[in-house]
């Protein structure tokens, strides 16, 4: 018996492993005890389940996301300490290549996939049904599936850390190196399953925004009057409807490939890893639009707001952010300029990514000119748009360097790439989902983050970025590799890299501020009792902090696309502010269900059996998941309605009566 | 700008200190890239900064505030027009250099081809014009145009050595083609630049141009020192592991076209004449898909 179990513990637990894991265990262990045991000292269990676990509420479903975002972008960035301090010197013995391997896969897959993906979908459902004047999504129920199969997903994906093995062949996981052949453990199944199970959430989410926005605006809410949030939303939402599939093909035949045997992407029997290599980036390049676009959403409305104007050029916004969306699907060879692909299709490619340039630098030019004669106040969502722009124009300048096929061949796979894109998924997604994170905080929760607290965090982090990123152009023009794990001392590569490193550390203990000023605030934050902290220009900020789980007590008529800031204009905000009685009627509501909790869990199940081929385990959780389908095919009763008075009620305690 | 971006670098910056035709011709449209978009960022940059200093919310500003101005039709062509402009400068020289990188650098030199296979994890250079073989390094003379036709028995690598040019993949069952070439004689730092699995970090070689003289005197060395590449030599060659240098004065007939072919090549007719090439057909081009 001991000795099965040493050869369990080994092969699933990688005790022989060392004492990283030892703690890493100890640690997770230690978390769980402490969660399971503060929910029943305070005896939170039914809270947790009915209020959260249950919810189809948007404002709630988006609060989760947060909150499982900031969790995701810890762990990716604790792997970016661990990446970094290994390559702070030359030869360094810190980790050991399958670590530094295993560590960079996920550390890049996290940060895209679990935490910028569900960061905007943190935002589309705080936001957008509060800018329509909506009650919540078009579909609920589906929007509560949404956010466990990333949760799951996520899940599944982490636990790999400790059971089984980490990915270990990059966030592009390219074969035939990801092919049996050359890698047999679980971890790349990991990757796989945990991606697939979350992308389904995804396109749900994309196909569940596009038809909140198409069908549930407020009256009077033309397409031209809806926020430039909204409209960004529009744009990736239909860029993930369109993109996700191509994952999903990618991953599902790769998976094929190493579960069934099959030979898609090797070359024997007339497969082909270009094939992989194509799909996987026909939905990578437009992901990275994905993630971006509502950060230009968010910056619109932040330039606008604490500018105290009117957003410059709204129609070339518009038009620009549906430029990029469709030209986002003519670049995607600029990935692999040198896998041989004639000079006419990389010329085609260098040229369609260069356009891409075109609209995003009308963007910035509206962005310059909507506080051109503006009064621009400094807090902490302005703060970190400012900081956007000329961090953003710097990676999309390199950005434009790589477009250019040839350069590229000099630029491909090295620290000059790294940079870039560094450079831009920070300063775009990462600064525009913390600027929409500050800005929008107050709405959620009824209280503003600490500006001091805000301030420091936004020094250190800016500053470390600089320092962190700057030295590794410099690096590709010196010959440097991506995905080293180490590297010789003669190279001359051993000062910048230092020097990054320390820019990284300053980076992370930015991150740390943000979590004190979150703490911190959470008791001391100055609260919103106006509902309109920033003196917004949107419907939201018509509303109460925090909104009401029913939002708009009545449904406010749209004449104008900064239809809040106008009716300040001209005196009328008390229209949707103060309410006849008379004006109140019942609510229509969907219900909540543990449902989509379930499906999630019974999808990590059968995911879970997949990875390691345990076919019982794997049939169990998709019976669950047919389950938990046809009950809800037989679900007649899933809405109810709030009567008037109980609004009427509600409404008259918030002094809006 | 490009002399700042030259004179402040040190010999360290390989990309920057090209020593061939394919290396100086990436150098130059770098330097051209980085000139007309300078011409845009830098002046929005400083709008930037000025814009934000100007029209800040303190109490005595007296600039303008307009805030109900919005629409200007002359300022948005204004700023279609000027990327547009600039991509298409850019796009036209992008094309002239990716349509001339594919022809060998030199015309009326006679080339040479060297056969390249990326392992677990180091680097076989097989010349099928002079019978020997080497494992990572690999001799070239200077002057002369080579083609490196590369292809992988492991995992899809990348054929990196900045300062004679741009990478290439390569790929089992494919064979790609490369043109470089060396004008001054030296070592010259190549690594694999697509990640192979653990030993990657390790999986570096060296390009070391000579003369002609001593080029030949090379191979002549080679071929009566050295011992043979054999197949059960390539079969252990091919399992996992790093290692130093190494020469061989002979290789297998065949053995690289055999190679791609096995890896899957013979379901790829047109990438088969790539692995010929330098045996029947030196013409043959430099892209096969
Ligand atoms: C504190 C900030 C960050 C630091 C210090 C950092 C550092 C690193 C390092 C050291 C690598 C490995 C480089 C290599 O060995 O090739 C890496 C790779 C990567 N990072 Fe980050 N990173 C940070 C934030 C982010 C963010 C916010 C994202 C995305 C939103 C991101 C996405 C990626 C991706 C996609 C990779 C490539 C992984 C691969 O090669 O497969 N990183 N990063
Ligand atoms: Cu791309
Ligand atoms: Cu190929």
């Amino acid at each position: 018996m001991p000795e099965a179990l040493k050869h369990f513990t080994d092969t699933y637990l990688m005790w022989n492993e060392g004492y990283l894991i030892w703690i890493s265990d100890i640690l997770i262990a230690l978390t769980s005890i402490g969660i399971v045991a503060t929910l029943t000292y305070f005896k939170k269990w039914k809270w947790l389940w009915k209020e959260w676990l249950t919810t189809v509420d948007h404002k709630k479903i988006g609060i989760m996301y947060m909150i499982a975002a900031l969790l995701m972008m810890f762990r990716g960035g604790a792997d970016a300490m661990l990446l970094r301090t290994q390559l702070a010197s030359p030869n360094s013995k810190f980790l050991t290549p399958d670590h530094y391997d295993q560590i960079f896969t996920t550390h890049g897959t996290i940060m895209i996939l679990f935490m910028a993906m569900p960061l905007i979908f943190a935002m589309f459902n705080i936001a957008v049904p509060l800018q329509i004047g909506a009650r919540d999504v078009a579909f609920p129920y589906l929007n509560a599936v949404s956010f466990w199969l990333f949760f799951f997903g996520a899940m599944l994906f982490n636990i790999s850390f400790v059971f089984g093995g980490s990915p270990d062949a990059g966030w592009v996981s390219y074969p035939p190196l990801t092919e049996l052949g050359f890698d047999k453990g679980p971890g790349e199944n990991f990757y796989l399953l945990s991606l697939q199970i979350s992308g389904i959430g995804s396109i749900a989410t994309g196909i569940n925004f596009l038809a909140t926005i198409l069908k549930m605006r407020a009256p009077g809410m033309k397409l031209m009057k809806m926020p430039l949030f909204t409209w960004s939303v529009v744009a990736a939402s239909i860029v993930i409807i369109f993109a996700f599939p191509a994952l999903t093909i990618a991953l599902a035949l790769l998976m094929l490939d190493r579960i069934v045997g099959t030979h898609f992407f090797t070359m024997l029997h007339g497969g082909d890893p270009m094939m992989y290599v194509n799909l996987f980036w026909i939905w990578g390049h437009p992901e990275v639009y994905i993630v971006v676009l509502p950060a230009f959403g968010i910056f619109s409305e932040v330039v606008a707001t604490f500018a105290r104007k009117r957003i410059f050029g709204y129609n070339s916004m518009v038009a620009s952010l549906l430029l990029i969306s469709v030209i986002s699907y003519f670049v995607w060879a600029h990935h692999f300029f040198t896998m041989g692909a004639g000079a006419d299709v990389n010329t085609f490619f260098a040229v369609a990514s260069m356009m891409v340039a075109i609209p995003t630098g009308v963007k910035v030019f509206n962005w310059l000119f909507t506080m051109y004669r503006g009064r621009i106040s400094f807090e902490l969502p302005m703060l970190w748009t400012l900081a956007f722009v000329p961090n953003f124009i710097i990676g999309g300048a390199t950005g434009v360097m790589l477009a250019v096929a040839p350069a590229d061949y000099q630029y491909h796979n090295s620290y000059f790439l790294i940079a870039h894109f560094h450079q831009v998924l920070i300063a775009g997604p990462v600064f525009g989902l913390l600027a929409g994170m500050y800005y929008w905080w107050p709405k959620m929760f009824g209280f503003k983050l600490d500006e001091r607290i805000g301030r420091i965090a936004f020094w250190l982090f800016n500053i470390g970025f600089y320092v962190c990123f700057m030295p590794q152009y410099a690096l590709g023009f010196k010959g440097m590799q991506r995905r080293m794990y180490t590297y010789p001392a003669g190279m001359g590569w051993h000062t910048l890299n230092l020097i990054s490193t320390i820019g990284a550390y300053v980076m992370g203990l930015g991150f740390l501020f943000i979590v004190v000023q979150i703490v911190y605030s959470m008791k001391h934050g100055e609260r919103d009792v106006t509902g309109d902290p920033w003196n917004g220009r949107t419907l939201e900020w018509s509303l109460p902090s925090p909104v009401p789980h029913y939002n708009f007590a009545v449904i406010p008529q749209v004449t104008d696309r900064d239809m809040w800031w106008l009716m300040k204009q001209e005196g009328r905000a008390d229209e949707l502010r103060k309410f006849d009685a008379a004006a109140i009627h019942d609510i229509h509501m969907p219900k909540n269900s543990g449902r989509p909790f379930l499906m999630g869990l019974a999808f990590f199940v059968a995911g879970f059996g997949f990875v390691f081929n345990w076919y019982v385990l794997a049939v169990i959780g998709l019976v669950g998941v047919a389950l938990t389908m046809i009950l809800r095919a037989f679900e007649w009763d899933d809405e109810y309605h709030i009567p008037a008075e109980e609004v009427l009620e509600a409404e008259a305690a918030l002094g809006r009566v | 700008m490009a002399a700042a971006l030259l004179s402040g670098c040190g010999p360290q910056y390989l990309v920057l200190h090209p020593v061939g035709p394919a290396g100086r011709q990436e150098l130059n449209l770098i330097i051209i890239s980085v000139i007309l978009i300078a011409i845009v960022i830098v002046p929005t940059i400083a709008i930037f900064f000025f814009v934000i200093f100007r029209y800040r919310n303190t109490p005595g500003n007296k600039a303008k505030y307009t805030p109900e101005w919005s629409e200007s039709k002359t300022l948005e062509i204004v700023w279609w027009s000027i990327p547009i402009i600039i991509v298409g400068f850019l796009s036209a020289f992008t094309a002239k250099t990716t349509f001339a990188l594919t022809r060998p650098p030199e015309q009326n030199v006679t080339p040479i081809t060297i056969h390249v296979t990326s392992l677990d994890w180091k680097w076989l250079f097989q010349y099928p014009g002079q019978g020997v073989a080497t494992v990572n390094y690999c001799e070239i003379p200077t002057g002369v145009p080579i083609q490196f036709v590369l292809t992988s028995d492991a995992p899809m690598n990348s054929f990196w050595v900045p300062q004679l040019g741009g990478q290439e993949y390569t790929m089992p069952g494919m064979a790609m083609g490369l043109w470089l070439q060396a004008d001054k004689s030296g070592t010259y730092y190549g690594h694999g630049a697509n990640f192979t699995g653990s030993g990657f970090a390790h999986d570096n070689f060296n390009v070391i141009a000579t003369s002609d003289a001593q080029f030949n005197q090379w191979v002549k060395d080679t071929k009566s020192t050295a011992p043979a590449l054999t197949l059960t030599g390539y079969n252990h060659l091919k399992q996992p592991s790093t290692m130093g240098t190494a020469s061989y004065s002979s290789f297998p007939p065949g053995l690289f076209h055999n190679v791609v072919w096995a890896d899957g090549g013979q379901y790829m007719p047109k990438t088969m004449q790539g692995a010929n090439a330098g045996m029947n057909d030196t013409n043959s081009t430099s892209s096969n898909h």
